[in-house]
């Protein structure tokens, strides 16, 4: 019986030890010569293999970056600028700290501000549905609402809100790796920095049509009036095809925009404390009174002419008729801006057909 | 007309469904079934309601416990499973036995791959399988039908049992044939030990129609099985008559029919394209010959199934319907 | 009597012909129409006419946009009010000319008499131009622009032509009243095509379901004389219309991937657009109106309506009685491929051959369910294809698999949708997958134009 034991073990362990001996040639032999900083590069990497940053995983991010001169191309958004750091540390490049981004949903379109026109029976995908249609709500620019980017993002941070029908991004989980952006099929998704303490602004609509339809659709729609552009005192707002966009390079969070926007669209996140948007107007109101004061200043004669036939009283409505007379005096500009946008798509057009037919004409060439 | 809905072409659909279809294979089990209630008794009946309540509750209580998913129990396969399962085993199984053969049947051999549609061998023959390698004393002790209201079961061999045994002591085909009695008549009809599923090949040929004529399935599965098995067996028959039994009887005797009709043509675990079908048939009707002339188990057609069944796969990627306009 | 069915696959819906007693009945003018510049296959069409112009019927009010492009008539007399975007039935906006409709008065030219003209012009090239100036594009559902289609390649040649009847979608009876009530006009509309593609021989395939239909046109072809024009008696199955489909039933030969039906000598035609090319040939009528079946259970009227080009749908249906209460789904065309329609403002084009409401019951889709592997979805394929296996290939995005595995040959026939006992939305993944794949190849195919201009302009330079 103890013999059967110790020539069961001997066996086994003369078995083991040859095998191990196979193993380790073969590995010797097969072994791929690698930049040894490939391996250290990946093992500082967030390992997630999300391809945010364009490469396939991030094995591939690594040798891409031994490869690379310098990593002015090549950024881990997942990681962010910590792991950067790290790489950078590596293979001894510098790197520029990027701000934070994140995730955001570029539509308001909850179900009591957006109705439902008709109903939808084919499969819960955003893209299917996008391909059959403009969807079941009014607006033919919004979240269709089926989760396509909740599917997309690995890290858990979109969300379905059963209560709006639109999906909801967790900050904390966010990597910004892009993922949601390129499942939307009506890239209603948008990476926009962070903000300072997470504080930001943003048009939450991009409902393109002209006022009337865009507000027919959708109660909390941009309907590119340029109140807000005009209203933004850092030039950070502008209104192109019906649609307000700010720019988060020169918004100073003021959120003045957010308080005269008459449908709502534009968001504010995370700011300490709720809008308080009467003692915004006022400001506002305050303001703009100074300015037409010292526009006045300077052509005295209509003022004393409008002082005169309406008293003190009038100059606020005065006020109010002028900032009407800008804003028409915008939506007008906005319309020019429009017109030649048009213009230069079709100059566009016309440059491309110029293109195609010489490129015919060298093909024919070829030809003979 | 409240909202219009919307959705992608096609919009209708045929009667079909998952449901549909296997209700028209439990009303082509039905003969069978009725057959057997009619020679083994309430017995059996007894054997068939353990094993489909069983099969069901075990489907149910796994779907919801364990996967946390909707339940498939209303699709009915399950049903199909308990009942092809109790068709597979004597009358005489105690209860407990049918329990262990569900167990096995949904939840190994279908509920672990994932549930309907993703299993590779057919449930009710893994469960069979088990217990007759399990149980075999439970699962060999055939008793001789006795009738609705017969008088005490009379404890024999199947045909094929019986005709294994008798080669072991040496004795000729045609010697035991004659010795037991056996002729084809009493096969297609019934009245031959065996388990439910073997007591009657018409009823079980009956549904068969039934099914090809409604089109839940096609007839190529089945029918390259018995022409595998005739051949095969006239071959050898042809060459040794004392030593191997005959086509007619390889085709009438044992699970046979019961397997080439409802269980190797199971959707799950079948091949989809019509030669494919013939590729899977031929192969179960060659290794059910094989096995019962010269393995040690009399009966084969359970293992040859589940052995085609493990080549589906395979088969699906070498038979492929030929696409339009492609070479 | 031999029937011809094509080769692989196919299903057999119910097909459902309710209005097939229903004549040909002209809808009257509408306030206003909408036509749109972007009805075709091809490049939109450009508005000819402004705001403000009187039109008349038949004038042209947009021209064709490229070689594979249309022109659009006016379907009505009346002023142009305006020429701005408006959504077609699934929500996409267009550009539509909106006519405001007064009187009814016909561009001069244009025979509105019933005298048949059986004379066949003898100048293959002359019949083409009339058919291009007539706007006629393939009314069988493609749109693809006629005179295109009738304008094969250098070095392939047309053996057949094939004029389309077999109307395998369920429901619709838009073509077999046209063939009892118009039989002799789509015969001399056959023999233009013939005329026009060489004389060729002609086949004038119909379904065994409309008996009455392949006994008339059997007795015009008798009556007018025409040598090789034949009707064939065509087995029920959808889809039987499909053009590859029809070929392979005809001809017995099959067209290969991604290849066109000349490649095999054949022209298939649709009777309605036999129709349309006998009105633009003899009677210098461009497509103004196309028959619409209006239909369903729930529908109390049924009707095979003469529709003006550009009609708003709610006026079409308000004119029978509006939407019933119990139709949930309102479909432009057929069952099987017709498409769902999201807005009902939207106008009619010139391929909308009909409209069908369906109840919860008929069209609501069921609860989708495991897979059973059972197979049906590719016993039902026409094309031969997986839809099982290009199901999963398409949800896991697998480009190279799809395309491997044909997922661009699918014809999105819905059959595969329409046997699956499991309800898996299958064409609905394969629509996805198909797209993954074109995309592909266009990309490639781009590629491979840059790379050949690349080479081309490095060799010019070493010159």
């Amino acid at each position: 019986m103890s013999s059967t034991i110790i020539w069961t073990v001997a066996v086994i362990t003369v078995l083991g030890l040859l095998l191990a001996l196979v193993l380790y040639l073969v590995a010797k032999k097969f072994k791929v010569e690698e930049d040894p900083r490939i391996d250290e590069v990946e093992k500082v990497m967030p390992g997630a293999n999300c391809g945010g940053c364009g490469f396939a995983g991030c094995r591939a991010f690594a040798e891409a970056a031994v490869k690379a001169p310098n990593l002015d191309n090549n950024y881990c958004p997942v990681g962010g600028n910590d792991t950067m750091a790290k790489v950078a540390a590596i293979l001894g490049y510098e790197v520029q700290a990027k701000a934070p981004m994140v995730a955001v949903v570029r539509c308001n379109g909850t179900c009591e501000a957006r109705p439902k026109v008709n109903e939808y029976d084919g499969f819960a995908s955003c893209y299917v549905k996008s391909l059959l249609y403009t969807g079941d709500t009014g607006c033919a620019f919004g979240c269709l609402g089926c989760g396509d980017c909740v599917s997309a993002c690995q890290f858990g941070a979109l969300s379905m809100n059963p209560e709006t029908g639109l999906p909801m991004v967790d900050q904390e989980k966010c990597t910004a790796c892009g993922a949601c952006v390129k499942a939307c099929p009506k890239q209603v998704i948008e990476l926009r920095p962070m903000g300072p303490r997470g504080m930001r602004m943003f048009v939450s609509c991009i409902n393109k049509d002209k006022g009337p339809v865009a507000k027919k659709a959708c109660a909390s729609a941009c309907i590119g009036c340029g109140i807000c552009a005009k209203t933004c005192t850092h030039d950070a707002i502008t209104v192109e095809g019906n649609i307000a966009y700010i720019d988060p390079a020169k918004c100073k969070l003021c959120r003045e925009c957010e308080a005269m926007c008459p449908t709502g669209a534009i968001h504010g996140v995370n700011f300490p404390k709720p809008l308080d948007k009467d003692a915004i107007k006022e400001r506002i109101k305050v303001r703009q009174q100074k300015a037409k004061e010292a526009a006045e200043g300077n052509t005295p004669a209509v003022a004393e002419k409008k002082a005169d036939a309406n008293g003190v009283a009038a100059a606020d409505v005065s006020a109010s008729a002028k900032k009407i007379a800008d804003a028409t005096a915008d939506t007008s500009a906005t319309a020019k801006k429009i017109a030649d946008a048009t213009a230069d798509t079709s100059a566009t057009a016309k440059k491309i057909a110029n293109a195609t037919a010489e490129a015919k004409v060298k093909e024919d060439k070829k030809d003979e | 007309m409240s909202k219009l809905l919307v959705s992608p072409s096609p919009h209708i659909h045929s009667k079909d469904s998952t449901k549909s279809l296997m209700r028209d294979v439990i009303i082509a089990l039905l003969p069978a079934v009725i057959c057997s209630f009619v020679f083994y008794g309430w017995r059996e009946i007894l054997v068939m309601a353990v094993s489909v309540a069983s099969c069901v509750l075990l489907e149910w209580a796994i779907t919801k416990y364990m996967l946390k998913k909707p339940s498939t129990v209303g699709d009915l396969s399950a049903v199909i499973t308990g009942i092809l399962l109790a068709m597979n085993v004597p009358y005489t199984t105690p209860w407990w036995v049918i329990v262990i053969g569900s167990v096995v049947a949904i939840g190994v051999a279908k509920m672990t791959f994932g549930g309907i549609g993703q299993n590779i061998w057919n449930p009710a023959l893994v469960g069979r399988v088990f217990l007759l390698v399990s149980f075999p004393t439970y699962m060999t002790t055939w008793s001789q039908p006795q009738g609705l209201f017969g008088a005490d079961a009379v404890t024999g061999a199947t045909p094929l049992g019986a005709i294994q045994e008798g080669l072991m002591q040496g004795a000729t085909v045609q010697d035991i044939m004659a010795e037991h009695g056996y002729n084809y008549g009493q096969m297609l009809f019934a009245n031959l030990g065996g388990s439910a599923g073997e007591v009657c090949a018409l009823a079980l040929l009956a549904g068969f129609v039934f099914l090809c004529a409604r089109k839940v399935i096609k007839p190529w599965i089945t029918l390259s099985i018995f022409a595998t098995v005739a051949l095969v067996s006239l071959v050898f028959w042809g060459i040794n008559p004392a030593r191997f039994t005959d086509p007619l009887f390889n085709l009438l005797t044992g699970g046979l029919v019961l397997g080439a009709c409802f269980m190797a043509t199971d959707y799950v675990t079948s091949p989809m394209s019509v030669w494919g079908g013939v590729v899977f048939g031929v192969g179960i009707g060659l290794l059910t010959v094989l096995i019962r002339y010269f393995g040690s188990y009399p009966e084969g057609v359970s293992f040859a199934i589940l052995i085609m069944n493990s080549v589906v796969p395979l088969i699906n990627m070498g038979f492929k319907q030929k696409k339009f306009g492609r070479k | 009597m031999s029937k011809h069915t094509f080769s692989i696959g196919g299903v057999h819906p119910h097909d459902n012909k309710i209005s097939r007693e229903c004549a040909i009945q002209p809808l009257p003018l509408a306030p206003s129409v909408y036509i749109s510049v972007a009805q075709h296959i091809g490049a939109p069409s450009v508005p000819v006419v402004a705001v403000g112009d009187k039109v008349k019927v038949g004038q042209v009010v947009a021209e064709p946009g490229g070689f594979v492009g249309a022109f659009i008539h006016s379907s009505v007399s009346g002023t142009v009010k305006s020429i701005a975007p408006r959504a077609d039935l699934a929500g996409r906006m267009a550009t539509h000319i909106e006519i405001a409709v007064e009187g009814d008065e016909w561009l001069e030219g244009i025979d509105t008499s019933d005298t048949l003209v059986t004379a066949i012009p003898e100048d293959a090239k002359a019949i083409v131009d009339k058919i291009r100036l007539g706007g006629v594009v393939g009314l069988g559902g493609a749109t693809f622009p006629t005179h295109v289609k009738l304008s094969p390649p250098p070095g392939s040649k047309c053996e057949r032509v094939i004029i389309n009847g077999c109307e395998c979608e369920p429901y619709l009876t838009s073509d077999f009243r046209t063939l009892l009530e118009k039989g002799e006009q789509v015969v001399v509309g056959a023999a233009l095509l013939q005329k026009a593609m060489g004389g060729v021989p002609c086949t004038i395939a119909i379904e065994e379901n409309k008996p009455e239909a392949i006994a008339h046109i059997k007795d015009v072809i008798a009556k007018l004389g025409y040598s090789g024009i034949e009707v064939m008696v065509m087995k029920m199955m959808y889809p039987q219309g499909g053009e590859k489909q029809l070929i392979d039933a005809v001809m017995h030969r099959q067209v290969g991937s991604g290849a066109l039906p000349i490649s095999v000598g054949a022209v298939v035609q649709n009777v309605a657009t036999a129709l349309a090319v006998y009105d633009a040939v003899q009677k210098n009528k461009p497509i103004v109106d196309n028959s619409v079946t209006v239909t369903g259970e729930c529908f109390p009227k049924q009707a095979n309506l003469l529709v003006r080009v550009g009609t708003p749908l709610r006026y079409i249906v308000d004119y029978l009685g509006g939407v019933p209460e119990n139709a949930v789904k309102i479909i432009s065309g057929g069952p099987m491929m017709g498409r769902a329609v999201a807005n009902l403002d939207a106008a009619t084009v010139k391929g909308t051959g009909a409209l069908l409401f369906l109840t919860e019951e008929q069209t609501k889709r069921a609860p989708e369910s495991h897979c059973i592997r059972c197979g049906k979805c590719a016993d039902a394929c026409p094309m031969g294809l997986e839809p099982f296996l290009l199901n999963k290939l398409s949800q896991a995005k697998d480009t190279e698999a799809l395309e491997a595995n044909a997922a661009q040959d699918c014809i999105e026939c819905g059959c595969c949708l329409y046997s699956c006992p499991a309800h898996i939305p299958l064409l609905d993944h394969i629509r996805v997958g198909k797209g993954f794949v074109m995309s592909a190849i266009r990309a490639r195919a781009a590629a491979a134009k840059a790379a050949a201009e690349a080479a081309k302009a490095a060799a010019d330079a070493k010159k």
